[in-house]
């Protein structure tokens, strides 16, 4: 007889079980080697909680009321919860902070092609420790992970959140308009960009061009040179960022897998500065992302830069199947 | 969750359909080979150097592309309104394919209007169910969207709705049904779409494409 269960989750059995341990147990190991400590929350929060920390998860959250009427909500991602214990655990504690988990968040999503409910995310959290270091930092344990992982082709997409945001203020559009064109630039869809900006007054061809090219920019350290090419002092701050960060990731030695890309928007409220997203040739969805949060914890209360990242490890495991055959190290 | 291989060549997804001749000339014009797909060949798959075409029904184009399993396709946009929800780049707006998104009832009949005022509601017809609800809502108008598969000019002639939402190029489908155009929606037009991880880790190839296609276009 079939009990079914909701969409979008899933049983795991003991073969793909085993797989995922081996996969849990190589990332977790990465995460402590260096130096990051594993931390588990609980999967319900106080919406209120989660809400302060990125507003727009209300409209992908599980939420319901407990007995005393009190309305909880399951967490959406690690970044949130983690921000709430460190505020409320480590205020005092010495900086910086490394943390890591391995945790099922969930997303009140419609389940489909790859889209769970429920899924699992493996992670870093770097508390306390500001661009560039900060971040070169995050960057060097994320390409160790992915080696781990046996994604010896996996890529970082390296890109900044504060561009479009400071470039728009810079042409003057605010307000619904600068959301809008925020939300067609993550997209991609570079038509609609197009359409709705010469639609905005006072805002001349050139000004249309620069945001066009300035979002399909993308690939080594030269992308740098063709955006500032490209001119305006949002353009020029946001470079001068990423400069300094490619630097510390070249000071690492951690610099071959980036790539840097100027069109990167993640969705996620609470970013700034550096962003970043991760990308195997052998899947076509992103296996995961992070970037520097540095205004994250001040709405907890303490003022504190931070930066992470999280695998979806469902994603990772397929890719790491898809690359087995090249003669990577697999599971 | 699907997969797709990186390797080889780029993988383009190309409409069957209405779509086709308009995209074969322009991949011609972007210096793209397509006389195996013009031949005789029932193959769906035609395999180049650097470009493998892969055709499939236009509605289709987001799915595969979606998932990467084509790095790139072209498809109409009101296939991409429909299935708005799938995550892909849209690029280039290719121009050709030109039709309208239009309501439509029957000439000289106002069930339509008579629908709205004394029963609160429309009965709509279509093939592009979100996109005629998008429309209604935006419009602060109540409708029950019924959606049908095949000819939906049938729909309104036979009773089951009192006006269609679809897509119309010359406009003649509807004269021969004794339908007129009531409203526009919207205009639609081919689009130049990409995988997103293709459109970071091809970059090179993805771009080299779409600037071969404007630049064929232009000419």
């Amino acid at each position: 007889m079939i009990h079914p269960i909701p969409p979008g989750t899933r049983d795991v059995l003991p073969d793909e079980m085993r797989e995922l341990r081996r996969l849990h147990l190589a990332l977790i190991g990465v995460f402590e080697e260096h130096g990051y400590g594993e931390v588990a929350t609980p999967a319900i929060e106080y919406d209120e909680v989660l809400a302060r920390g990125d507003g727009r998860t209300a409209d992908t959250a599980y939420r319901f009321f407990d007995g005393s009427g009190d309305l909880l909500a399951l967490r959406s991602d690690m970044t949130v919860p983690i921000a709430r214990l460190v505020a409320s655990r480590y205020a005092k504690a010495e900086m910086p902070l490394r943390l890591c988990y391995l945790a099922n968040a969930y997303r009140a999503v419609r389940p489909q092609r790859g889209q769970m409910r429920e899924f699992a995310q493996a992670g870093v959290e770097l508390i306390g420790a500001p661009a560039p270091e900060g971040t070169a930092e995050v960057v060097a344990v994320l390409e160790a992970a992915l080696d781990a992982a046996g994604l010896e082709r996996a890529v970082i997409g390296l890109g900044d959140a504060d561009l479009y945001r400071q470039l728009l203020a810079e042409f003057g559009i605010d307000g619904e308009a600068r959301n809008s064109i925020l939300a067609r630039l993550a997209a991609h869809d570079l038509v609609g960009l197009e359409t709705e900006l010469s639609d905005l007054e006072g805002v001349g061809d050139d000004q249309i061009a620069t945001c066009v090219a300035l979002s399909q920019l993308r690939g080594g350290k030269e992308v740098l040179s063709e955006a500032r090419a490209l001119g305006g002092a949002a353009v020029e701050r946001a470079t001068a960022r990423l400069g300094e960060t490619l630097q510390a990731l070249e000071a690492r030695g951690v610099a071959q897998r980036v790539q840097i890309d100027l069109g990167l928007l993640r969705d996620l409220g609470y970013y700034s500065g550096a962003i970043l997203e991760v990308y195997d040739p052998a899947l076509g969805h992103v296996l995961g992302g992070g970037g520097r949060y540095d205004g994250l914890l001040k709405r907890f209360g303490i003022d504190l830069p931070a930066a992470g990242f999280a695998l979806y490890m469902e994603r990772v495991h397929v890719a790491q199947m898809e690359e087995e055959p090249r003669g990577g190290e697999g599971p | 969750m699907s997969r797709a291989k990186a390797a080889g060549p780029l993988k383009v997804a190309v409409p069957r359909g209405a779509l086709l001749g308009e995209t074969l000339d322009a991949l011609d014009a972007a210096g793209i080979d397509t006389s195996e797909v013009r031949g005789e060949s029932r193959s769906l798959i035609f395999p180049g150097q650097n470009i493998t075409l892969v055709t499939m029904r236009p509605s289709d184009v987001p799915t595969y592309v979606e998932a990467g399993a084509a790095d790139v396709g072209i498809t109409g946009k009101d296939v991409l309104l429909e299935q708005s929800d799938r995550v892909v780049y849209e690029l280039l707006d290719l121009g050709f394919g030109r039709c309208r998104m239009v309501l439509a009832g029957r000439v000289g009949d106002e069930r339509l209007g008579e629908s709205e005022r004394r029963l609160g509601m429309m009965r709509i017809a279509t093939k592009y169910p979100r996109i005629a609800e998008r429309y209604f809502e935006g419009t602060g108008r109540q409708v029950e969207v019924i959606e049908v598969k095949g000819s939906v000019e049938l729909a309104p002639l036979i009773g089951l709705a009192d006006g269609i939402v679809d897509l119309v190029a010359t406009g003649r489908t509807l004269e021969e049904n004794d339908l007129e155009v009531r409203e526009e929606i919207l205009e639609c037009t081919a689009r130049f779409v990409a995988n997103r991880v293709a459109h970071k880790l091809r970059a090179r190839e993805v771009d080299g494409l779409a600037a071969k296609l404007r630049q064929g276009l232009a000419r």
